[in-house]
Parts: structure tokens; sequence; C-alpha cells
């Protein structure tokens, strides 16, 4: 008799809820039963809501249980899983749940399903056929290849890549460098996360092709401090890759040598701009540098260097492998490819859709999300990280697409979204943007380190009603002050999440009416 | 013969007087002995430092500053810019709470009323028993299954104060393991 093969996620969101302890429990009930039960340890499928989320093999394919606890377990087994069995907990087979089945995975087409400790499982799920047809090509092509694809920076500003590459590929120089910035600092994103602790070979391919696009020779991951299981993940894929000469020198057989580590930040929010990161990665504060010189030309230790977020450079290998008509044909207007979308926050089904440009909020907020998780109505829903502007619902059927966001006065970051129901205050999240600029400004320029601190006491002074169309004067000015005189986006854009609070929720900072009443 | 005047010593402590334990001085020179060389070395060895000693004692960063060449200023100046080194020893276990967006939304702000009115102390600070130390975060990607808090390298989801008090028993219960 065969081993039953049941799947259990190792990602750290399912961990947080007790990943770990059903699998014990499962491998605990197996032993019980004298079964021959073979349980591996997967990336997360996305549908958060579900984890512990339990998969078995079955003829007709994997079928799915959640969310499950270790005191669901022995009942499981009594269902007869192994047959898919009926069990309250059953969600039919995982690919036909509509959550997935409506989704367009090319970055993630893995996560979930390959083993991300095992590089035969990468590769015989399509891992490194990117690298293969890259291998066969000059350069410059691969960098073509990049730029026709259409794929832009999904950390959040939305550069062309194929740009940023070509730049650094014609930049004289005998050392350049590939760094990943992997500071996903964002709330509401994961994305980065589930990718690295999920298939974390992709990311490892896809910077070996920019390596071998650009001439660099050596690569950084710049990864978060507080993504632990991400870390052990990257430093197991990478031994392996070793290992397998898919890094080091002459990468197989082909005279292309890349080397790759990682490194770890300090938790500092600005470190996920790219000049600071830069600095981090030298060593020193993160504090962001004046533009020009751009990165691609004087960029890590003063050399060419590639900088892309973990989305970007995990979405070349399908791009490679697949060829750039395949990836723009996804997305619309000048947003190609897909964008791997986090829902989260206050709703039910939380999770990582992956789809194409052109989706609405709306259908991400109820057909997948399912609607708040507390069943009150939504309210508003920040889109794009603490940066990003907050949306009523008379805009949710804005597409996902970088410029309709844009017109919008909203931003699609690195595709974050933080859903609010009805109890929200809008007041205090305007407060709350300012605090966290003034927590996380790197102090380099004054609108930012000045300026937040000053926003916090002028919406403190607004909210209280003191002189009140003043202080909303005042707030606005420094709104403009913050917009156009910050070195950065993390003081540039800090007026996003206040100014689209203040103008769409305006009945928030108003001074209750009870306490208005003269004395 | 000796006309010359006694040359005019600058006197230099090259290694102020120390607070620091002679295993925890042993602890800083071998992890600056292990990856000084390499580009970049700073962050690394502040990393290596607290992770051996839960904290980057102050004056551990004279010896760093000579291990890689830099002045005192420029050590302090890292070493206090960002949030996650620890300057001070204390906690025997570090407790993240998430302060961001996706957490306030699910009740965060609740839960971070709720740990430091249960545990006593505010941000940054130690529980007397030296068990516990609380710490804001902002942001453990775990969004989607807020509030979030990590206890040392173990993300939780769906904290709720009456499951946060559960870890919190859970993590000072013995055996103790140090961190």
């Amino acid at each position: 008799m065969t081993a039953l093969k049941i799947f259990v996620s190792r990602d750290a969101a399912a961990r947080s809820v007790g990943a770990d302890e059903t699998a014990n429990a499962i491998l605990a009930e197996a032993n019980r039963r004298n079964l021959d039960v073979e349980l591996v340890r997967i990336g997360s499928r996305g549908m958060l809501w579900l984890e512990p989320l339990v998969e078995v093999s079955t003829a007709a394919g994997r079928t799915a249980y959640g969310p499950v606890t270790p005191r669901d377990v022995a009942g499981l087994f009594d269902a007869d899983l192994g047959a898919g069995g009926k069990h309250r907990l059953a969600q039919g087979l995982t690919a036909e749940m509509p959550y997935l089945k409506n989704q367009e995975r090319l970055t993630f087409a893995r996560v979930g399903i390959t083993d991300p400790r095992s590089l035969a499982d990468y590769i015989e799920h399509s891992g490194y056929r990117g690298l293969q047809a890259a291998l066969t090509m000059e350069p410059a092509a691969i960098v073509a290849a990049v730029t026709e694809s259409g794929l832009r920076g999904r950390g959040g500003a939305a550069f062309p890549a194929g740009i940023k590459w070509k730049t650094v590929l014609g930049a004289p120089g005998t050392q350049k460098y590939i760094v990943c910035n992997a500071d996903e600092g964002d709330s509401g994103t994961f994305s980065d996360r589930m990718v690295m602790e999920g298939d974390p070979f992709v990311l490892i391919e896809g910077m070996t092709i920019a390596g071998i696009a650009t001439g660099a020779t050596r690569g950084y991951i710049y990864l978060r401090w507080e993504y632990p299981d991400a870390k052990i993940a990257l430093d197991a894929a990478i031994a392996a890759a070793y290992e397998a000469h898919y890094l080091g020198e002459n990468i197989q057989g082909s005279g292309k040598n890349f080397d790759l580590e990682v490194r770890l930040g300090g938790g500092a929010y600005i470190c996920g701009e790219e000049t600071s990161l830069l600095e981090s990665l030298e060593g020193k504060r993160g504090q962001v540098r004046f533009k020009p010189p751009l990165p691609a030309l004087e960029g890590l230790f003063g050399k060419p260097t590639v900088i892309n977020n973990v989305i970007t450079l995990a979405s070349v290998p399908i791009i490679l492998d697949r060829g750039a008509d395949f990836y723009k044909n996804f997305g619309m207007g000048r947003s190609r490819g897909t964008l791997p979308i986090q829902l989260t926050g206050n709703i039910k089904r939380g999770g990582l859709v992956e789809r194409a440009f052109g989706v609405t909020l709306r259908e991400l907020l109820y057909d997948y999300g399912g609607g708040s998780l507390s069943g009150r109505p939504i309210r508003a829903v920040q889109v794009g990280g603490p940066l990003g502007a907050y949306l009523p619902e008379s805009q949710f059927d804005t597409p996902l697409d970088y410029e309709a966001f844009a017109n919008a006065k909203a931003m699609l970051g690195h595709g974050g979204i933080v859903v609010f129901d009805d109890t929200v205050d809008m007041a205090a999240q305007a407060r709350y943007a300012m605090e966290f600029c003034a927590v996380e400004s790197c102090g380099k320029c004054t609108p930012c380190r000045i300026g937040s601190t000053r926003g916090v006491e002028v919406i403190d002074r607004l909210v209280a009603g003191e002189n009140a169309a003043q202080q909303e004067t005042i707030l606005r000015d420094l709104c403009e002050t913050l917009t156009y005189g910050s070195l950065c986006a993390l003081g540039g854009l800090t007026p996003y999440p206040v100014l689209s609070a203040l103008n769409h929720f305006p009945e928030d900072f108003v001074k209750p009416v009870r306490a208005q009443v003269p004395a | 013969m000796s006309s010359k005047p006694p040359r005019r010593v600058i006197p230099i402590k090259v290694e102020p007087p120390s607070t620091l334990t002679g295993e925890e001085r042993t602890a800083v020179l071998d992890v600056c002995a292990r990856l000084q060389e390499l580009p970049g070395a700073l962050m690394p060895i502040l990393h290596a430092v607290q992770h051996a000693l839960g904290y980057v004692p102050k004056d551990a960063v004279p010896l760093i500053a000579r291990a890689l060449n830099l002045s005192l200023a420029e050590v302090h100046g890292v070493l206090t810019f960002y949030h996650y080194f620890r300057k001070e020893r204390g906690g025997r276990h570090v407790v993240h709470l998430c302060r961001a967006e996706a957490c306030q939304s699910v009740g965060a702000v609740e839960l971070e009323r709720h740990a430091k009115r249960s545990l006593g102390i505010d941000f940054h600070g130690t529980t007397p028993d030296g068990a516990i130390r609380l710490e804001p975060v902002y942001c453990l990607g775990n969004c989607a299954l807020g509030p979030a808090v990590m206890i040392d390298d173990t993300l939780q989801g769906r904290v709720s104060p009456a499951r946060f008090d559960e870890l919190m028993g859970q993590t000072r219960a013995p055996p103790v393991t140090s961190t």
C-alpha cells in the first residue's frame, strides 16, 4: 500500500494559527492507527481564513479540509480522507475552490503546491526553465524580453523593470550587483513573504537571470528581521541551489557566475526605500540618498545595481520561460501581467489573490473576500500600505490599474488592501498616518522629520475643534509641503492617507456636536 | 644629548573601561572576528551580537568600531537608528505587538491597551520578573489573521486579549528557555 500523502502549510501565517500543532496531530494519529502517512510541509495556498488547511492526495487530485485544529484530526481519519471522505470541514478539490479557481496565478503558480525545501520538486514543476532559456540568450535579449513583457516594479513605484536592467547592462564597471528588496514593511502586505517561504527558488532563479542579463555576479536579498521563517526558507534554498550548481561559479556549465546571500534589516520602514536600503546594506544608517545618481549607475558600494522587489524578480522566470507576449497578454492599459493582491484587515476571507490587472476593488472585497469579518458594512479600504489612500465605497469600482488608481488620487503600491468596517474613526487613521511617518522618518529632510510631528498636533487640534477651519487650512498646507518638499515617498506620500481620510470622511474630523454647545 | 622635548602623546584610550563580563567581551570579539571581512559588515555584526547576548551593550560599541575601523559615532549612529536593536539588557522573551493598520482594523488598539495593562508595562519595558519585554512593531506580515504578535521568533495570529493572556502564561511557564 502506498503512503497517504497529506499536505500542511509551513507558512508563518498558517503556523500562527496552529499549523504545526495540526501537523503533529496528524502524524500522531497516523502512528496510532498504524497508517503509512507522508506529510509534506508546503507554502500556503493563500486561503488564510481556512488555515490550518489540510490537503490530501486523492485519485481526483488534492482535496482540502479547513480550518483543521488538532481536535479535528481523529475525525478526519474516521472520514476516510484518503478517498476524499465527507467531513464538515471538507472544502472539496482544492483546485476547484472558487477562491483559487478564479485566480490567474503566474508568479504564485507553485506556492502551496510544491515543497519549498525541495529543489527537485521545483524543477519538476517547471522550475529553472526561465534560466535555461536565459542561458541561451544574449544579455540584451533577456533585458529586451523583460522590457517587452511590460513588467513594472511591484514594490510600489511601478517603474518599468526592463529600463532599470538596461541602464545597469549599459553601465561601465566590472562589479555590478543585484539587490532584492525584501523589506516588505507595508501593513496589509505579505506576498513577498509568501513567495519567499512558499517558493524561494523562484526568487533565486529570477535574481540569477537578472545577474546574467546585466553582468552582475553578486546578489543580496535584504530581508526584514520580522520574517524569520523566510530567512530559514531562503537560506535552505540558496544552499540547495549552490549544491546543484544553480548558484556559484559556472552555473550549469554556462561559464556564468552568480553568488547570493541574505542580509537582515533592523526594523526600519524607511529601508524599503531603495537608496536607504542600499545604505543599510553598506552598514550605515538607513537614510535616503539624493538622486541622481541613480542606483542603476551608482548603487551598492557605488557600483551599478539592479534593485527590485521580490515579486518583480519572482515574475521574471515565467516571462523568460513563456515569453514576453504570454505575460503581456494579461492586464490592462499600461499595467501588464498579474498582481498578487493581499486581502487583509477586517475581511471574512482574507488571503492572497493573484489576478491580472483590471479586477475591481468591489470584486475583490465581496466576491473573493466575502465582505467584512465583523459582518458590518465596509466603510473604507486602504490600498497600497500606510502611504496609500483610504477609499470610500463610492470608489470601489476602480479597477486595479496603476493609472486608474493615480487618477483616483490613490496608489496601488504593493497590492495590499486593508479593510475597515463602519466602526473605524477616520480622524484616528489620519492621525496614525502622521504618527507612523514621525516614528519611521529617517530624519534627513525637514518636511518629513518635523512635518509629521506637527501633523499629529494639527489633527489633534482640528478634532478637538480648536478653531477648526484654520486648523484644516494649516493641515492642507502642511500636506502640500510634505508632498512637494520631501526627499522620498515616506514624507511625500503620507498626505495620501491623511487627505483621503479628510476629503472622503470629513464628518469624522468634526468635534462632536454636543461639545460644541457654548457654555 | 637628548635636547628634544619629550614627544607629546595624545592619550587615546583604545578601549575605554568596560562593564562587559569576560564572556560578553569574548562573544563580541568572536562575532567581529567571524564577520568583519564581509562587505557592509556592521549590520550582520550587530545582529550577531544581539543574537548572542540578547542585546547590544553600550560597551560593545568600541570593540565593534575598532574591528571595522569606524568611529564610535558611526557605530552608535547605526545601532540607535534601527528599532530592532536593543541597547539594554532585559526580558528573557521579547513580545512584539503589531500596531499597523490591518491589525488596527480587527482590534489591535484594544489589544495594545490590554497588553500594557495586564503586563503592567509600557512599550520598551520589561516585566518585574524579567520574563517579558514588550515592543511595538509595524507589521509582521500576518495581516489577514490579525491582531498579530510575535513572541521571540514565533508568529501568532488572531490574538484576542484572552488569547494574549494564554500565550503570556505559556511563555512564562517553566521550563524557561532563554532566547
